[in-house]
C-alpha cells in the first residue's frame, strides 16, 4: 500500500510543530468565519491569499485547509443558537437545532452537530485517501474533449441548478466566463477586452475579484442596512457540561453515518458540494425517524446529527475532483484551485504524482484539523458567541482595509485597487438582486481552462466538431447533463408548486428574493438554498419552515 | 403622598447583575412610593447584543415590578446613541430622582480597551446614582 506509505509521509510532515500551528491557525480562523454569517471560508481564503505568498507552498495549503473545514464546523454554532445560518450548508441544521436551543437543548445540538462533523469528517478523509488516487489514475486517461465535457458539466450544474433561478445563475456565470477572457489570448497572443489598458494584459485577477464579489460586496451589502431591525439573541448556553444523554447518542449515530454515506457521493459530483447533500440528508432522516416522526419541526436531534456530518462529508467529497480532475464545483473549491496555482501548482491527475508530499500532507492535515476542531468547538462556544457581539462597523472596516491592502499586494498596482471597488459595487448589485456569486467565480477560474481544452481538442480534430462527442466519456457526461438538468427542473417546478399551496408564498417574486437574501448572508459556496435538491421536504412542514427562517435571516441585518 | 411623584431610572441589562438592579430598584420604589422607569437600549450595530432585553426578559422585570406594587415604565429600543447617554437622557426628561445601575469589576486590561456605561452614568448624572454591586458568589475573584 504505496498511499499508506505516502499519508503516513505526510502526517510526519503536518506533526511537524509549525505545521501544527498553521493547522490551528487555520481552523481557528475558519471557525471565526464560519461563525459570522455573510462571511465565508471562500472569502477569507482569497483574503488571506496575498498575505500567505511568504509562506511555503505547503504552510499555505494547510491554513486554507483548514479555515475549509473550520467554516464548516462554525456555521453549525451560528445556525443553532441564532436561528440564522453561519453559511449556506448550515441552513438545513438551523430548521431543528434552533428548535432544540429554545427547548433548552443547546448543548447537545452543537454537540451532536460537531461529534457528527467529526466522526463524518474523518471517515470521508479515509474515503477521499482511498477514493482520489483511483480517480486520479483513470483520469489520467481522459482526452481533451472529454475534459471540456466534465467542465460544461460543471458550468451547467453550478449556473442552473444552485441558484434560485436558472436564468439568474446562467447570467452570472456568463459574467464570470467574460471576466476570465480579459487578457491576452494564449494561444495567439491577441489582446481581449483590455481596452487598451496595459494592467489587463495579464487579465483580471482571480484574487482581486473574488475579494471584491465576497468582501466588498458583502461589506457594502451590511453598510446599506446597517442598523436597521431587532437584534438576535442568543437563547441559552448554560448547562454546557450536559452534552449528550445516553438517549441522544443513541439517535445520533445512524444519522452520522446516514448523512456521510449521503454526503461524500454527493460532494464527489459536480452538483454542488454541500448544501445539496444537508437538504438530502434531512429529507432521508425525516423519513426513517420512525417513531420520532413527530419531533421533525419541533427539535429532533437526527434533524442536526445528518445533516451536519452530510455536510462535512460533502466538504471532503468535492476535494475528490479537486485534487484529480482540477475541477472547482463550489466558489470555496475554486479559490483553493486558485491558491495552488498562485504556487505554480495545477490540480490535476498528475498532482498525485507531480506534488505527493504536499497533497497527502494535505490530507493529513484534514484528519489533524478534524480532531483539532472537535476539540476546540465544544469547549468554545462561549468565544465564538463573543466573535458574534464584534459590532459590524469595526470588522467591515477591517475586512475592507485587509482587502484593499492585499489587491494592492498583487502586483502594486493602483489599478487593482479600482478594480477591486468596481466587482465589489457589482458584488452588492448582484446580492441586492439576488444574483448568485458562486457560479460567476466558478465561471472566471474553469472559463479560461474550458477554453483551452476546446481549442486543442479542436486543434487535433483540425476543426471537427464531433470529436467533441465522439468519445464514450464524453457523451455520457452530455447525456447525464442532460437528465440532470431536466431532473433538477423539475424537481424545482414541483417544489415551487407544492411550496406556494403550503407557505402561501405564492407571489413567486418575493419568496425568490428573500431566499437569495438569505443566501446572500450566507454567503458561502452555492447560493440559493439548493431547492433543487428538497424533493422530500417539498410538501410538508419543512418547506413551510424555509421562507420563513429565510425572512429571519433578512431581519438581522435590515 | 404630596407633589409630583418621585421618578427612579432602571439602567437594566439581562443579567444576574440587570436582575439584582432591578430588586434594589423596586425596593427603593417601594420605600418612597416613587415610580421606575426601565430603559434598555442596543445600537443595533452587531449581530448579538448579549446586553439588549427580548420581550420575555421585559416581561420578567414588568412580573418583578408589578408584584412589588410599584408604578413603572419600558423604554425598550434600538437607538444610535450609546447607551449612557440613553439612559442620562431619559433621566433628564422624565426629571429623575434617582438612578440605578449595576456595576461590575473590570480588570485593568478591561479598563484599558473598553468603555463603562456604568462609568459615564456615574459621572455625568445629574441626580443621584445607586450603584448596585454584582451579589458576591459572582464577582468574587481572588485577587
Amino acid at each position: 500500500m504505496d498511499n499508506l506509505a505516502a499519508l503516513l509521509d505526510g502526517f510526519a510532515t503536518v506533526a511537524q510543530p509549525q505545521y501544527l500551528l498553521y493547522a490551528l491557525f487555520g481552523v481557528f480562523v475558519g471557525t471565526a468565519v464560519g461563525v459570522l454569517p455573510g462571511i465565508g471560508p471562500a472569502m477569507t481564503i482569497a483574503l488571506l491569499l496575498p498575505l500567505t505568498y511568504s509562506l511555503d507552498a505547503t504552510a499555505a495549503i494547510i491554513v486554507f485547509a483548514g479555515i475549509y473545514y473550520g467554516g464548516m464546523y462554525g456555521g453549525s454554532t451560528t445556525s443553532i443558537l441564532l436561528n440564522t445560518p453561519g453559511e449556506s450548508a448550515s441552513i438545513v441544521t438551523a430548521l431543528e437545532g434552533h428548535k432544540m436551543a429554545r427547548l433548552g437543548r443547546g448543548a447537545a445540538a452543537l454537540a451532536t452537530a460537531a461529534i457528527g462533523s467529526f466522526v463524518a469528517g474523518t471517515i470521508a478523509t479515509v474515503a477521499l485517501t482511498f477514493v482520489a488516487p483511483v480517480v486520479a489514475r483513470w483520469a489520467v486517461q481522459l482526452g481533451e474533449p472529454d475534459y471540456f465535457a466534465l467542465m460544461v458539466v460543471a458550468f451547467v450544474t453550478v449556473g442552473a441548478l444552485l441558484g434560485s433561478s436558472v436564468s439568474r445563475g446562467l447570467a452570472a456565470l456568463a459574467l464570470g466566463l467574460f471576466l476570465g477572457l480579459v487578457g491576452t489570448d494564449t494561444l495567439t497572443g491577441q489582446q481581449r477586452f483590455t481596452f487598451g489598458v496595459p494592467s489587463f494584459a495579464d487579465g483580471v485577477d482571480v484574487v482581486v475579484v473574488a475579494v471584491g464579489l465576497f468582501a466588498v460586496g458583502e461589506a457594502l451589502h451590511v453598510g446599506s442596512r446597517l442598523r436597521h431591525g431587532p437584534v438576535h439573541l442568543v437563547p441559552v448556553e448554560r448547562g454546557w457540561r450536559s452534552w449528550m444523554r445516553r438517549e441522544d447518542w443513541r439517535r445520533s449515530w445512524k444519522p452520522w453515518l446516514r448523512g456521510t454515506a449521503i454526503g461524500f457521493p454527493v460532494g464527489t459530483i459536480p452538483a454542488g458540494g454541500a448544501d445539496v447533500a444537508t437538504f438530502l440528508s434531512y429529507a432521508t432522516e425525516k423519513k426513517l425517524a420512525g417513531p420520532h416522526r413527530a419531533e421533525f419541526g419541533k427539535g429532533a436531534i437526527e434533524g442536526v446529527a445528518g445533516p451536519e456530518s452530510a455536510n462535512n462529508a460533502a466538504a471532503s467529497g468535492v476535494l475528490v475532483p479537486l485534487l484529480t480532475l482540477g475541477l472547482p464545483t463550489t466558489a470555496t473549491a475554486a479559490i483553493i484551485i486558485v491558491a495552488f496555482q498562485s504556487y505554480g501548482i495545477q490540480p490535476g491527475p498528475l498532482l498525485f504524482e507531480s506534488q505527493s508530499s504536499l497533497v497527502w500532507a494535505l490530507v493529513a492535515s484534514l484528519y489533524v484539523g478534524n480532531l483539532m476542531l472537535v476539540v476546540l468547538n465544544l469547549p468554545l462556544v462561549g468565544m465564538w458567541v463573543k466573535v458574534l457581539q464584534i459590532p459590524r462597523h469595526y470588522l467591515y472596516a477591517g475586512i475592507l482595509l485587509f482587502g484593499a491592502l492585499g489587491s494592492f499586494a498583487l502586483n502594486f498596482a493602483p489599478v487593482d485597487v479600482l478594480v477591486l471597488l468596481g466587482v465589489g459595487l457589482l458584488g452588492f448589485v448582484m446580492r441586492r438582486y439576488g444574483y448568485p456569486v458562486a457560479p460567476l467565480v466558478v465561471g472566471m477560474i474553469l472559463g479560461p481552462m474550458a477554453e483551452d481544452r476546446l481549442r486543442r481538442s479542436l486543434a487535433i480534430s483540425q476543426g471537427d466538431l464531433t470529436t467533441l462527442v465522439a468519445s464514450p466519456f464524453a457523451a455520457t457526461a452530455y447525456g447525464v447533463m442532460a437528465l440532470l438538468l431536466v431532473a433538477g427542473l423539475w424537481l424545482k417546478r414541483r417544489e415551487r408548486a407544492a411550496g406556494a399551496v403550503t407557505s402561501g408564498h405564492s407571489s413567486d417574486d418575493t419568496s425568490g428574493h428573500s431566499s437569495d437574501d438569505a443566501s446572500g448572508h450566507a454567503s458561502d459556496d452555492v447560493s440559493g438554498p439548493a431547492s433543487g435538491s428538497e424533493q422530500d421536504a417539498g410538501h410538508d412542514p419543512g418547506s413551510g419552515t424555509r421562507p420563513s427562517h429565510a425572512a429571519t435571516s433578512e431581519e438581522t441585518n435590515r | 403622598m404630596t407633589g409630583p411623584r418621585r421618578t427612579i431610572v432602571l439602567a437594566f441589562v439581562p443579567s444576574a447583575l440587570g436582575r439584582e438592579a432591578a430588586r434594589v430598584a423596586r425596593d427603593q420604589a417601594a420605600l418612597t412610593g416613587a415610580r421606575v422607569v426601565v430603559v434598555n437600549t442596543t445600537r443595533a450595530d452587531r449581530l448579538v447584543d448579549l446586553r439588549w432585553a427580548d420581550e420575555q426578559q421585559v416581561a420578567e422585570v414588568v412580573a418583578l415590578l408589578r408584584r412589588g406594587g410599584v408604578a413603572h415604565e419600558v423604554r425598550h429600543a434600538a437607538d444610535d446613541r450609546l447607551a449612557a447617554e440613553v439612559v442620562l437622557d431619559v433621566a433628564a426628561e422624565v426629571g429623575a430622582a434617582l438612578i440605578v445601575i449595576g456595576v461590575r469589576r473590570r480588570s485593568p486590561v478591561g479598563k484599558l480597551v473598553l468603555g463603562s456605561t456604568a462609568q459615564r452614568i456615574l459621572l455625568d448624572a445629574r441626580c443621584p446614582v445607586l450603584a448596585v454591586p454584582a451579589t458576591p458568589p459572582d464577582d468574587a475573584l481572588p485577587r
